[in-house]
C-alpha cells in the first residue's frame, strides 16, 4: 500500500467505522490516521516521513457540525431541567437571546456524547483520593456524563423533597435563581451527589455553549458573540490595528460562515 | 522482545523546535538521522487550516492538540510531606504532542535573558552579599555566558523571523528598543509588530513615569521574510488564534513554518510519528548509549541503535526519560545529593487589571506576541537591597486574545451568572486591559522532580512526580511587581484596577504558563548538574539533553529563545563530539 511516491496512504475511508463515530467528536482524520497505522504494524515500524512532507491538496481536519434536533444523552425530563438552569444562568433579556435560546442545551447534549462527556482524553487510572488538596485540581473518577445523570438525578429528589413535591422546572424563577446560589455556594447539599460538581459542570458547559462556535449546536445566532462584540473567526485584524479605539463595525462571522450566508 | 532496526549516526527524541532544529543541521552534512515523535505529523495546510483552526472550544478549552494526560501526565504536590495526585487534566501547563512540540502553540514570546542572569549567584552575591540568597535556595551560576551565547541567539532569530526592536547594537543604545539588553550584533531580522490602543496608553504612561517601554520581541511576525533555511513566513494578521493554535497563516514561527520544509528534503533524514521512546539504552559499563527503545502505535517495541542520541522531548518529559533510562543519578531530597530532576523551577504571574470608563480595546484584534514590555524591574535592573528578594519581572501591556470561552472579563464583585453577569461582561469586554508582570523563579531544595511511587502509564512505567510551590522570595517579588504593575495601570489613565497577587499554594487548576525549567541542568560541577556546559551528560558522553530542563532556574522571562540558542550552541558541540568522542569537558 504505498503510493507512486513512496509515500504511505493516508487516505482510506471506512464508512461504517466512521457513522459510528458521527457524534463521538472523533475527528475524520484521527481515523485516517489509525487507518493508516494498521495497514503498517505488520511490516514497517509506524509511520514514517521522509524525503517529502506528507501533504495533499484539499486535505483539513474539520469537525462533524452539530445538527440540532432531539437529544442523544438527556432523556426528555432531563434536558427540560438542563434547559431551565441554562436559561438562569444566562437569561433572554434586553441583550439578547441567553442560554436556552442560544441552543445551549443541545450543545451540552453533543459535548456529553463524545470525548469529553466520558472524560476519554483525561487520565482516569486509581487510585482516587478522597481528601485530595485543592491545589491538586479535578480527582473525581464521575465523567461528565455520570455528574450530569446522577446530578440531576439528585437535584430533583432534592426538589421534591423540598419544594412539596415540584420539580425544578415547576419553580418559579426567584426559587430557582435562590436555589441555583444555595448550590453554587454549597449551601445547599443534595444526598448521595456532590451539588457543587453538578453546579460547576453545568456553569462550565453553559458558558462554552454560549461562547463556543455555532458550529458546535450553541452560540445560535452568535448570541454570544454579539453580547460582547466578538467577530468570531474573521482572522484578519490588520485593519484594526491601523485604527485604536474604534468600534469593530463588521458582524461576526463563525466557522460556518453566517446565518445570511445560509450557514449557522 | 523489541525488533532492532538498522544502526543511524543520530537518534533524536521528540521532533518539537530543538529536535527539528539538530536534525536539519546534522542531516545536511549528510550524517543519518532518525528522529522519534510520540505524537502525530501535523502540517499547516491540513491540520491549521484557516477554515478549521479558529475553534476555541476544540483547541483551547478541550485541547486537540495537546498530549492527553490518559497518554501520559504527571503527579503534583506542593511540599514533600504531601501525597502527590496525578494531574488528571491540564491546567497550570500545556505540554505539547506531535511533531512541532510546544513550538507550535505558543504564543511566541521569544526573549534573550539578560547577562546578569548568567551568573545571578554570584552577581547577587557581589552586590548584596551571601544574605541576599532565599533560604533553601540552589541558585546556580549558567556554566555558559551571554556573550557565549550572544551569536546562537541571533542565529534562532533568524530563523524564527523574529520582529523586535533592538535595544543596544555593539554598545550603542537604540531609541525605542530595550536598553537593559546584553549587547547584540545586528537588529532582529524583520521590524516590530503594530501596536494595539493599550499598548499605546502603557507607552506613554511608563515613559512619563521614566521607565523605558519597547514592542517586545515576537515570532508572530510583521512582514513576508525566508529565513536562512530557504522557508518563507507570511505578515500576522492579528488573528488572536496563537496559543493552543497551530498558525494557518505561516506567520508564527515554528518548527513547521521554519525548519521542516528544509529538514524533510535532506534524504538522511527520517522521521517516525506516534512512536514513543520508553528508553534510551546503555552500553554495560552505563557509559555509552547504544540507542533508543521506542513502541509504536500497535504496542510493538523496537530497538533503534544509534551512534550519538539526542533527547528533545518536552523539558519534564526528558527529565523523565533520563530517570527510566538510569542516565545521572537521581536527585534525592532528603539528603540533597543526586543530580535527574534537581532545580525544577517554573514562573511568577501577578499584574493589575485597569478598567476604563470609556475605551475600544478591542482585544481579538491580537497577537500572541503582541506587547509593549519593559525590563526596569526585571533581573538586577534595579536596586534590590531595600527589597529582601532575587530575581524580578518583565512588565508588559499585552492583548494576546480575545476569545470569548475563555475571556469575558467582569470587575470583582460582580454577578457570575444571570441578567446582571450579562451586563457586566457587555459593559466591560471592550473596557478592560491588564499590566503583567512575568517573574523569575528561583531554584530550592523542596522544589524538584522525581519518579511517583503509585501511579503509572499505560505502558506501566511510572509517571513524572513534581513537588513544587512557590516560595516567599518568589511571593515578596512577584508582588511588589503587582504593585508596579498598578503604578502604571493607574498612570494609563484606568478608572479603576484590581491588582492580582500571587496567594496560596501553587495550584494546576488555573493556566499559568508552559514555562516548566530545570530537572535536567547545565553546571559547571558533576556533582549539582546532568550537563556539562555543551549540553552533554556528564555521565553518558554521547548523549545531549536539549530544551528548558537545562536552565539551573528560570528568569523573568518566557523560555525559548534561550532554548533555541543553547540548541544551536550545543550544536556546535556535537560537531567536535563527532571529530573525537568523549566527554567535552572533563569532570
Amino acid at each position: 500500500m504505498v503510493d507512486p511516491d513512496g509515500r504511505l496512504p493516508r487516505r482510506r475511508e471506512d464508512a461504517a467505522v466512521a457513522a459510528k463515530l458521527k457524534h463521538s467528536g472523533v475527528t475524520r482524520r484521527n481515523l485516517l490516521a489509525s487507518a493508516a497505522l494498521l495497514i503498517t504494524t505488520s511490516g514497517a515500524s509506524a509511520r514514517v516521513i521522509t524525503k517529502a512532507l506528507p501533504w495533499r491538496p484539499n486535505e483539513a481536519d474539520p469537525v462533524t457540525p452539530v445538527v440540532p434536533g432531539g437529544y442523544l444523552f438527556f432523556t426528555a425530563g432531563e434536558a427540560a431541567v438542563v434547559d431551565a438552569i441554562v436559561d438562569r444562568l444566562i437569561p433572554t433579556d434586553e441583550l439578547g437571546s441567553g442560554a436556552k435560546d442560544a441552543g445551549v442545551t443541545t450543545f451540552i447534549d453533543r459535548q456529553l456524547t463524545g470525548p469529553y462527556g466520558g472524560h476519554d482524553w483525561l487520565y482516569m487510572q486509581g487510585p482516587f483520593s478522597s481528601n485530595p488538596l485543592p491545589s491538586q485540581g479535578l480527582q473525581s473518577p464521575l465523567t461528565p456524563r455520570q455528574q450530569y445523570r446522577q446530578g440531576l438525578a439528585a437535584l430533583e429528589s432534592y426538589c421534591k423533597a423540598n419544594f412539596a413535591g415540584r420539580s425544578f422546572i415547576q419553580l418559579n424563577a426567584d426559587e430557582q435563581d435562590k436555589l441555583l446560589a444555595g448550590i453554587e455556594k454549597g449551601e445547599v447539599k443534595f444526598e448521595n451527589f456532590n451539588s457543587r460538581m453538578l453546579f460547576g459542570a453545568i456553569y462550565a458547559n453553559t458558558m462554552e455553549g454560549y461562547f463556543a462556535d455555532p458550529i458546535y449546536g450553541g452560540n445560535r445566532d452568535m448570541a454570544g458573540w454579539k453580547l460582547v462584540g466578538f467577530p468570531g473567526t474573521r482572522y484578519d485584524y490588520r485593519d484594526v490595528m491601523e485604527k485604536p479605539n474604534q468600534a469593530y463595525a463588521l458582524p461576526p462571522v463563525g466557522l460556518g460562515g453566517r446565518p445570511a450566508w445560509g450557514g449557522h | 522482545m523489541a525488533r532492532r532496526l538498522p544502526r543511524k549516526d543520530v537518534v533524536i527524541v521528540g521532533l518539537g523546535w530543538t529536535g527539528s532544529i539538530l536534525a536539519y543541521e546534522l542531516a545536511r552534512t549528510g550524517l543519518e538521522v532518525v528522529a522519534i515523535e510520540r505524537g502525530p505529523w501535523r502540517d499547516t495546510a491540513a491540520d491549521f487550516n484557516i477554515g478549521t483552526t479558529p475553534d476555541e472550544l476544540r483547541y483551547a478549552v478541550r485541547h486537540d492538540m495537546f498530549l492527553r494526560p490518559k497518554q501520559e501526565t504527571l503527579t503534583m504536590r506542593n511540599n514533600p510531606s504531601q501525597t502527590a495526585l496525578p494531574i488528571r487534566k491540564w491546567g497550570s501547563f500545556l505540554p505539547g504532542n506531535g511533531v512541532g512540540g510546544a513550538g507550535l502553540h505558543w504564543n511566541g514570546q521569544t526573549w534573550r535573558f539578560l547577562p546578569d542572569d548568567f551568573r545571578i549567584r554570584s552577581h547577587m552575591i557581589e552586590r548584596y552579599g551571601e544574605s541576599i540568597l532565599p533560604e533553601g535556595n540552589h541558585i546556580q551560576d549558567w556554566p555558559v555566558s551571554y556573550d557565549e551565547l550572544e551569536p546562537y541567539y541571533d542565529k534562532f532569530e533568524y530563523v524564527a523571523g523574529i520582529s523586535g526592536k533592538a535595544g543596544n547594537i555593539k554598545g550603542d543604545i537604540q531609541p525605542g528598543g530595550n536598553p537593559f539588553e546584553g549587547v547584540r550584533e545586528r537588529d532582529y531580522p524583520t521590524p516590530p509588530m503594530t501596536q494595539g490602543f493599550a499598548q499605546g496608553l502603557f507607552t506613554k504612561a511608563a515613559t512619563g513615569l521614566g521607565l523605558h517601554p519597547f514592542p517586545r520581541p515576537s515570532a508572530n511576525i510583521s512582514i513576508a521574510y525566508t529565513n536562512p533555511y530557504g522557508c518563507s513566513m507570511a505578515p500576522c494578521t492579528y488573528c488572536g488564534f496563537c496559543e493552543r493554535f497551530g498558525c494557518a497563516n505561516y506567520s508564527k514561527a515554528s518548527p513547521q513554518t521554519c525548519v521542516l520544509p528544509a529538514l524533510v528534503r535532506e534524504p538522511s533524514f527520517e522521521a517516525r510519528t506516534e512512536c514513543e521512546v520508553t528508553k534510551v539504552n546503555l552500553s554495560v559499563d552505563g557509559k555509552t548509549a547504544t540507542g533508543v527503545t521506542y513502541v509504536d502505535a500497535s504496542g510493538e517495541e523496537w530497538e533503534q541503535p544509534g551512534d550519538i542520541v539526542l533527547v528533545c522531548a518536552y523539558s519534564l518529559f526528558n527529565v523523565r526519560l533520563l530517570l527510566l533510562s538510569g542516565i545521572g543519578k537521581p536527585y534525592d531530597q532528603a539528603s540533597d545529593e543526586g543530580v535527574v530532576g534537581r532545580n525544577y523551577a517554573y514562573q511568577t504571574g501577578s499584574g493589575s487589571t485597569a478598567f476604563f470608563e470609556d475605551a475600544k480595546f478591542n482585544p481579538f484584534a491580537a497577537a500572541g506576541s503582541l506587547g509593549v514590555a519593559l525590563d526596569d524591574y526585571n533581573s538586577d535592573n534595579f536596586d534590590h537591597g531595600p527589597h529582601g528578594f532575587v530575581g524580578g519581572a518583565s512588565i508588559t501591556s499585552a492583548h494576546t486574545n480575545g476569545r470569548p470561552i475563555q475571556y469575558h472579563p467582569t470587575p470583582k464583585g460582580a454577578p457570575t451568572w444571570g441578567s446582571a453577569w450579562k451586563k457586566a461582561v457587555h459593559e466591560t469586554y471592550q473596557r478592560v486591559t491588564n499590566v503583567g508582570a512575568q517573574g523569575s523563579v528561583m531554584s530550592y531544595r523542596n522544589n524538584y522532580l522525581d519518579l511517583d511511587p503509585t501511579y503509572k502509564d499505560p505502558l506501566g512505567r511510572p509517571l513524572l512526580r513534581m513537588t513544587f510551590d512557590y516560595q516567599d522570595n518568589e511571593r515578596k517579588m512577584a508582588n511588589w511587581m503587582a504593585d508596579r504593575c498598578d503604578e502604571i495601570a493607574k498612570a494609563m489613565g484606568a478608572k479603576t484596577t484590581q491588582i492580582n497577587r500571587l496567594v496560596g499554594p501553587w495550584s494546576v487548576v488555573p493556566y499559568q504558563t508552559t514555562h516548566n525549567t530545570g530537572g535536567a541542568i547545565m553546571g559547571s560541577d558533576p556533582k549539582t548538574s546532568v550537563l556539562n556546559r555543551y549540553l552533554q551528560s556528564w555521565d553518558v558522553s554521547n548523549v545531549f539533553v536539549m530544551g528548558a530542563s537545562a536552565f539551573p532556574q528560570n528568569a523573568g522571562y518566557n523560555p525559548t529563545g534561550t532554548v533555541g540558542a543553547l540548541t544551536y550552541w550545543a550544536l556546535d558541540a556535537i560537531f567536535n563530539y563527532l571529530k573525537s568522542s568523549g566527554p567535552l569537558v572533563q569532570p
